[in-house]
């Protein structure tokens, strides 16, 4: 597909912008990327951000046919820890701090979605010291669906040895919670 | 300093061991994406709790020893003179950013520069393993090795659902950037480049030339990382990303192939003609310099040319940039000036070789 803005090189950026309901599809060169992202004072290298925002910018108010007369106020969400507003997040296209996603979780689900291919949740590593007990849980689910496999497969001598272990995993968990 | 020793220091000793599929692939790159918990993100963050951060990493991690990098160190870019980050950029061991915009910003280094850790540049902290050649699973491996490290001191921003917390919403969940560069000449040169990247950007991968410099690869050099960072393992993304380099691989071996059989004559009438304007000319843009160089590499890797050897492409992106250009000048250059040690740098390089096999 080729760049709407230029309409010479192929468009690498492909996204989709609402605006009062409105569906706009954008489809966008690195080069015109850069461009566009240029206009933002002090972020010349962060090109990403700008696009972003335009993403992130989307008026999620009703549409006219559904509204009942009185206009619709944005929320004025902010974050309790840095004071970013979500309009600023919008427009920079980045979170102050980790409390940013608590405080504007309300609205992040449509974003995750549009940037990671339906995505909302993460399915990656979880760090050992500080996620020990979601590590561990983690842990039992896996060898569960393992467990099940085996099982299936009419394995039941490893089956018996994970079975084993899904039970002491389970154990130090609770022993954890108690402690 | 002779041109031997310069080169020497100049390039990270990770790049001179020879990596996997080396002929087309020339680095592997992994980066995870970290903060630390209950301080802002770099951005917001005031100033001194960005000096405690690099502080506490000093204090624990810099002149430590680890079993897979052994000595890393740590430098503060304020400490840095302009042309040495400029330098940093070059090798790719820093980011522009860093380098221009980060306060308190510094950088864990080890010694084969394989491994360089960012602090407060877009988030507080980005874990970086290079390797030469195809070794994304390597990279990936030592990059967690790394993270584990850290987090041993660091209390990370993470969260059950959303993964590590990042600055920016395109790198939350993992925070990894897998990355790979290639040399795809022939693909370019057959026309099938243009059928590709549509296809490789649907399959959620990006496709960049290097530096992101316009859409027109400079040197024939692409870069192709994933695009999505949330709702899969850090295994799984590196596993596409892999198994699609893996097929340009098959399909760049088979151009070449094709075009050996088909345009002898017309590949080493390119390859020569690209070598004699690297070994002759007087100046030379950096735009024309990788170029050639991409021919010559080319001509190496499909056996033409048999007295230069494979890494010079490698070792040549590298000492022709401005950093480096003034690094071995000794001075600030103008762009005639660079142009012209440009031409005279790769001259002497090449030079250097026939000397090597007489
Ligand atoms: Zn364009
Ligand atoms: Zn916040």
């Amino acid at each position: 597909m080729l760049c709407q803005e230029c309409k010479e090189r192929q468009a690498t950026l492909h996204f989709t912008k609402i605006i009062n309901g409105e569906k706009t599809e954008i489809h966008i060169c690195d080069v015109c990327a850069k461009e566009k992202g240029e206009h933002i004072p002090g972020s010349k290298s962060f090109s990403i951000h700008q696009l972003l925002s335009g993403l992130l910018d989307f008026d999620q108010t009703v549409s006219p046919v559904h509204s009942t007369g009185h206009t619709p106020s944005r929320e004025a969400l902010s974050c309790p820890s840095c004071s970013m507003t979500y309009e600023k997040f919008a427009k920079v296209g980045r979170f102050g701090c980790a409390e940013c996603y608590k405080a504007f979780q309300s609205k992040l689900d449509p974003i995750f979605k549009r940037i990671h291919s339906g995505n909302v949740v993460h399915g990656g590593k979880v760090p050992k010291r500080i996620g020990q007990d979601l590590h561990l849980h983690k842990e039992i689910e896996k060898l569960k669906q393992e467990l099940k496999v085996l099982i299936a497969k009419e394995e039941f001598e490893q089956a018996a040895e994970l079975r084993d272990r899904i039970r002491s995993l389970e154990k130090s968990l609770a022993e954890k919670k108690e402690g | 300093m002779s041109l031997q020793q310069f080169i020497s220091q100049a390039i990270s000793p990770w790049m001179k061991k020879e990596g996997p599929n080396s002929d087309i692939v020339l680095s592997s790159r992994v980066r995870l994406a970290r903060n630390i918990q209950n301080v802002p993100f770099p951005m917001l963050a005031a100033t001194e709790e960005l000096s405690a951060l690099s502080d506490k990493i000093n204090t624990h991690y810099s002149r430590q020893s680890h079993h897979r990098f052994g000595t890393i160190e740590l430098l503060k870019t304020e400490d840095m003179k302009q042309n040495e980050k400029r330098v940093l950029v070059e090798k790719h061991l820093i980011s522009p950013a860093l380098s221009d915009e980060s306060r308190a910003g510094a950088v864990l280094l080890s010694e084969d520069e394989s491994l360089s850790v960012m602090i407060n540049e877009e988030d507080h902290i980005r874990i970086q393993c290079l390797l030469s050649g195809f070794q994304l699973t390597e990279a990936l491996k030592l990059a967690n090795e790394v993270d584990d490290w850290l987090e041993d001191k660091l209390d990370f921003a993470f969260d059950e659902k959303r993964g590590y917390l990042t600055s920016c919403p395109t790198n939350v969940g993992t925070g990894l950037r897998a990355s790979v560069m290639m040399h795809l000449p022939a693909l370019v040169i057959t026309r099938q480049m243009n059928r590709i990247l549509p296809a490789v950007n649907q399959l959620g991968l990006v496709v960049r030339g290097i530096y992101g410099e316009g859409s027109e690869a400079q040197g024939n050099l692409f870069q192709i990382s994933n695009q999505i960072t949330l709702g899969k393992t850090e295994e799984d993304i590196v596993q596409d990303l892999q198994s699609v380099v893996l097929q340009l691989i098959q399909q760049e071996r088979a151009a070449r192939k094709t075009l050996m059989e088909q345009s002898r004559i017309q590949m080493e009438d390119r390859v020569y003609r690209s070598y004699g304007v690297l070994a002759y000319s007087r100046t030379m843009e950096s735009k024309e310099a990788t170029k050639r160089l991409s021919d010559v590499r080319l001509g190496i890797d499909m056996g033409i040319i048999k007295d230069v050897s494979a890494n010079i492409l490698n070792e040549l992106m590298i000492l022709i940039q401005p950093g480096f250009l003034q690094q071995y000048a000794g001075e600030v250059l103008s762009p005639e000036q660079r142009d012209h040690r440009r031409a005279m740098l790769i001259r002497d390089r090449l030079h250097l070789e026939t000397k090597k096999n007489n």
